[in-house]
């Protein structure tokens, strides 16, 4: 018997970025450091406003809003290994 | 201890005797006596938790927190309202957990209709849970302490279907099980996980492409497996009682050296037995076959009994734009295990349409000739 069960516990616990089908990609030179992409992020998983964003892939799950918003374009969405 | 009484009062009865921890249900016609009954023994103190919800959803609902918390959960219910769990009918099995329930077996609307067929729990034959028909209310309390036994031992939900009305409303003779039978033959119910704050899961979780199939292939082989759970729970009550039916999937009437089979379920195979006595009064070679297990489905076994007859399936139920449900599973069951049987389908009963002794003779003379039938009585 496989009993669907799991252990309950928050994000710490549990990581969400094997939901992911896209990457965020980041040209660095780029980068003007506005921090738009650390605001708009909903996971907020994009390092400290001020710097160049490091992404947290524990958690990123790909949906592009940091591409989106960007003002100078420095991060693109590509396909998920 | 052996009483005239009527079958909704029966069957209440001996769910109290199971010693269930919660009952929640929702009242509808014909299942309703259970109900009222379970909720005036619950008033004396004779259950310990009854919860009067304010629909069917919110009853399975109820009985899958309380069984995903090691209760023994239980409810009934009928048509519409079978109808209504029915997403619900699925987690419950999905979680593997262990509730059971007695369906009063009606007719689905529309044109509405409060009488007996089968439509409801054969609608809900792809839900995960397995279904037990009975053909007498004795039947019936027999079957229950064997439901909460298999669900429980094997995690997964068991309906206790009865014909609504037939059984539901008559009043007859029955010996109801009493706690101490009951004691010795059911053990408490301790399933391998439960809800425990002290040591906290979640249930029913979030399964991803690469895992949700291999679930659906444990249960499904895990229901399949279920015939031998069957069958041992009720050679245990058969040794227990002295009452048995058949070997607890089905049950064959004069069978042996039958070449004409009626076979059907419920509270018609009553009738069925007296057309096949009547018939082989005057020398014809017929029986009767009354499968007890819809869900597992015994294909092989159902195959393997009536190899080398000619068989009449008559069911209360239909499949709109198919053939009729046991008919399709019987003939492909039939073509894998034992291809020399001729199959006819016949479909009555619907809506509480009387089904007679008459009618059945009819049935089994019909079937003589080569070719199978596909017909409505």
């Amino acid at each position: 018997m496989k009993l669907p069960i799991s252990k309950p516990g928050t994000s710490v616990e549990n990581k969400t970025g094997d939901w992911r089908t896209f990457k965020p990609d980041i040209e660095v030179a780029k980068c003007i450091k506005c921090g738009t992409c650390q605001r708009f992020c909903p996971e907020g998983c994009m390092g400290d406003e001020g710097k160049v964003p490091i992404v947290n892939f524990d958690y990123c799950k790909g949906c592009g809003i940091c591409a989106n918003e960007c003002p100078v374009k420095c991060i693109k969405m590509i396909p998920e290994k | 201890m052996k009483k005239t009484i009527e079958g909704s009062e029966a069957m209440a009865e001996t769910v109290q005797n199971c010693n269930p921890d919660v009952v929640a249900c929702f009242p509808i016609t014909p299942s309703t006596h259970i109900a009222e009954d379970l909720d005036h023994i619950y008033s004396n103190g004779g259950i310990r938790d009854f919860i009067p919800v304010e629909s069917e959803l919110s009853a399975i609902s109820a009985l899958i927190g309380a069984s995903a918390t090691g209760g023994r959960s239980f409810s009934t219910t009928s048509s519409q309202g079978l109808a209504l769990m029915h997403e619900a009918l699925f987690n419950a099995a999905g979680m593997r957990l262990s509730p059971v329930m007695v369906v009063a077996n009606r007719a689905l609307s529309a044109p509405l209709n409060i009488w007996n067929d089968h439509q409801d729990s054969v609608s809900e034959r792809d839900s995960g849970w397995l279904q037990l028909f009975c053909e007498t209310n004795q039947e019936a309390c027999d079957a229950i302490p064997q439901a909460f036994k298999i669900a429980e031992s094997i995690a997964i939900p068991v309906m206790v279907c009865v014909d609504g009305f037939y059984l539901t409303h008559a009043v007859e003779q029955v010996d109801v099980p009493d706690k101490e039978l009951i004691a010795k033959y059911l053990p408490k119910f301790s399933p391998k996980v439960k809800l425990d704050s002290q040591n906290p899961i979640t249930m029913g979780a979030y399964a991803f492409p690469s895992d949700y199939q291999d679930f659906r292939k444990d249960l499904f082989d895990d229901l399949n497996n279920s015939k031998a759970d069957i069958m041992r729970a009720h050679d245990e009550w058969a040794k227990l009682t002295g009452r048995k039916y058949g070997n607890g999937l089905f049950e064959g009437y004069r069978l042996e050296d039958a070449e004409f089979v009626f076979l059907g379920m419920g509270s018609v195979m009553g009738n069925a037995k007296e057309a096949v006595d009547r018939m082989r009064a005057k020398g014809e070679k017929v029986g009767a076959l009354k499968l007890r297990s819809f869900r597992p489905f015994p294909g092989e076994e159902l195959a393997k009994a009536i190899a080398g007859k000619k068989v009449a399936v008559f069911e209360k139920a239909i499949s709109l734009g198919g053939d009729a449900p046991i008919y399709t599973e019987l003939t492909t069951a039939a073509l894998e295990f034992h291809p020399n049987v001729v199959i006819s389908s016949f479909i009555g009963g619907l809506g509480g349409k009387d089904v007679t002794v008459e009618v059945v003779v009819q049935v089994l003379q019909k079937i003589k000739g080569q070719e199978p039938l596909k017909e409505w009585v």
